[in-house]
């Protein structure tokens, strides 16, 4: 079945799908990403910090398990062996305005940068524009990670502005770079 | 020397910012949430009157957030000659580690606009966020069909940040939600001018 | 085609009535006047017309907070002159994914009724529904003898989308029961503003 049929299999893509856990097993696999600092300071506004599991897990338990109109969290797991190798979700969702933002980490270190991301990145873009029906997504991206920033342009995603010298971290300030893609670019993009 | 700390943080020209009153204010808050226009002008989300009730259920959740998060400081504005209550005033979304924040100031009344009271409100949050809050990157998020307050910001130095296309859409059409931000150095520098 | 000036006329007022907010406290009383009315009772509800006491009449038509209920707004309709409560109006079961929802509407107090004060309850909501929430279509359900609603809703735009037959049985007969729907593009169009 082609993928833009309503009965294919929305939450699967070339390398990965999207997929959920539980707040036990979710926590287990951030505790272990966030154990390197790098990792969280490339997805997170706040102070670095290293959380503990039960910390994590009771506020999982707290977010993910009621059915919430604003935010879906997924987790990102390989087709090939069935690994957890990041998170994705989108947040304030807003369906009056056709609106969310739309959050990545790869934690496994060993899957940054070989389109794994990317290909997640696909698959919430067809999720948020064909099954929630959304007209926009929105990201911010810190101008410490060009990588991200291309990654994003790749996907479709046009830089919008810059919050000018929003970050403070190791000593100096940077911005951070507002990124949106409307849904008729998306559909340019993968006809 | 004078006392460096002597400044009246919430006494304006014209107003003052002061706390919630949970018995008397409920019901005019109410009745903003029913102006339509007001609504439209200053908030994203769409128009939901609420009764004094839900207002003051919402008044004992941002005590709450303000008391337990340290991440919102919320005013209500008042004359300084009484105690009616004539609007409301937001520092929120602070991130303490970058010095970053959002600021809301809202008017309801038409007939208490352009008068200088937005400009006095302004000048308090800029010198509290600045001052007293320490912060770097200050933000307003507006619709674009909202020129007034765009002017208004532009005034008092903010600069365009960003433009998200097509965020809001209302009234039949949609348009963009543009972000406006001053920086601390920029706002000593206007301070020094005057 | 309609600018910035739509975004400042009044969206929650016509010219005779305006929706508010549902005030249970002073609400109770109408609910528990108009749920005493046989053939308003008839008009509005499925099921038998029910004694229920003043109480009775407040807890079921309390509404959640809206908060925990996205999914449901509830106004009350009053008279401009003395912001006296006639009646109801509201979005119920919205589903925000498909940008669909049903609505319901009654106008409680006789005297109002024959005066276009449902139209104009009506006709808020519309604006309502398709520029502030932007869904893309509305529904309805109504009785086959409610021949008075059906004309109204036929006259803001709604069209006929199906019967199911032989839905209600009251005075010694089988009705059907009227499905109703508009779409957004339809509505704007009607209504002067340029459809995207």
């Amino acid at each position: 079945m082609k993928n833009d049929e309503p009965g294919s299999d929305l939450l699967r893509g070339k390398l990965v799908r999207l997929s959920a856990v539980s707040p036990e097993d979710l926590s287990k696999l951030i505790v272990g990403w966030i154990q390197n600092s790098e990792y969280w300071r490339l997805i997170a506004n706040g102070p670095s910090f290293p959380l503990s599991q039960e910390g994590l897990r009771k506020f999982m338990e707290k977010h993910l398990e009621k059915d919430d109109l604003r935010s879906c969290f997924f987790v990102i797991r390989t087709l090939d062996g069935d690994r957890d190798i990041g998170e994705i979700e989108l947040g304030g969702i807003s369906y009056a305005r056709g609106e969310s933002y739309v959050g990545i980490g790869i934690g496994e270190p060993e899957y940054q940068g070989r389109g794994y991301g990317t290909d997640a990145m696909n698959i919430i873009l067809h999720f948020a524009f064909t099954e929630l029906n959304l007209y926009r997504v929105s990201l911010t991206v810190f101008e410490y990670n060009p990588r991200a920033v291309r990654a994003y342009e790749k996907c479709g995603f046009k830089v919008e502005g810059r919050a000018r010298e929003f970050f403070q971290r190791e000593g100096r300030r940077w911005d951070l770079i507002h990124m949106g893609i409307l849904r008729e670019e998306w559909q340019a993009q993968n006809a | 020397m004078t006392n460096p700390i002597s400044t009246p943080l919430f006494d304006g020209k014209l107003v003052r910012l002061t706390p919630l009153d949970h018995e008397k204010d409920p019901e005019i808050v109410s009745g903003w949430t029913h102006n339509a226009e007001y609504v439209r002008m200053t908030s994203l989300e769409p128009v939901r009157p609420l009764t004094a009730a839900q207002v003051k259920k919402q008044f004992e959740q941002i005590d709450k957030e303000m008391d337990e998060g340290r991440r919102l400081f919320h005013y209500a504005i008042r004359p300084k000659e009484n105690d009616r209550l004539i609007g409301e005033a937001r520092i929120e979304w602070i991130e303490w580690s970058n010095g970053t924040a959002q600021l809301k100031i809202g008017l309801p009344d038409p007939g208490d606009r352009r008068k200088g009271i937005g400009s006095d409100v302004l000048r308090m949050l800029l010198r509290v966020s600045f001052r007293e809050l320490n912060l770097h990157h200050l933000e307003v998020v507006l619709p674009e069909y909202n020129v007034p307050a765009l002017r208004f910001f532009e005034k008092h130095g903010f600069k365009i940040e960003v433009r998200r296309r097509q965020a809001v859409n209302r009234g039949g059409r949609r348009w963009d939600l543009i972000s406006m931000a001053i920086l601390r150095p920029e706002w000593e520098a206007l301070n020094e001018e005057r | 085609m309609r600018d910035r000036s739509e975004l400042t006329s009044d969206m929650l007022r016509g010219k005779n009535i305006h929706l508010t907010a549902q005030d249970m406290e002073q609400a109770s009383q109408p609910y528990f006047d108009w749920a005493q009315d046989a053939e308003y009772q008839r008009l509005v509800e499925d099921g038998p017309p029910v004694p229920l006491s003043l109480k009775g009449a407040r807890e079921s038509n309390e509404q959640g907070w809206p908060e925990d209920d996205p999914c449901n707004v509830m106004f009350l309709v009053r008279a401009n002159e003395d912001d006296r409560i006639i009646g109801f109006v509201n979005l119920d079961y919205i589903s925000w994914q498909h940008g669909d929802s049903y609505m319901g509407i009654g106008i409680g107090d006789k005297s109002c009724w024959g005066k276009g004060y449902g139209r104009e309850a009506m006709d808020l909501l519309l604006r309502y529904t398709f520029t502030e929430l932007n869904l893309h279509r509305l529904s309805l359900t109504v009785y086959e003898y409610n021949e008075r609603a059906i004309r109204m809703y036929e006259k803001c735009g709604f069209k006929n989308e199906g019967v199911s037959r032989d839905y209600h049985y009251r005075e010694g007969r089988r009705w059907n029961l009227v499905s109703m729907g508009i779409l957004r593009d339809e509505w704007l169009e009607m209504n002067g503003y340029s459809v995207p």
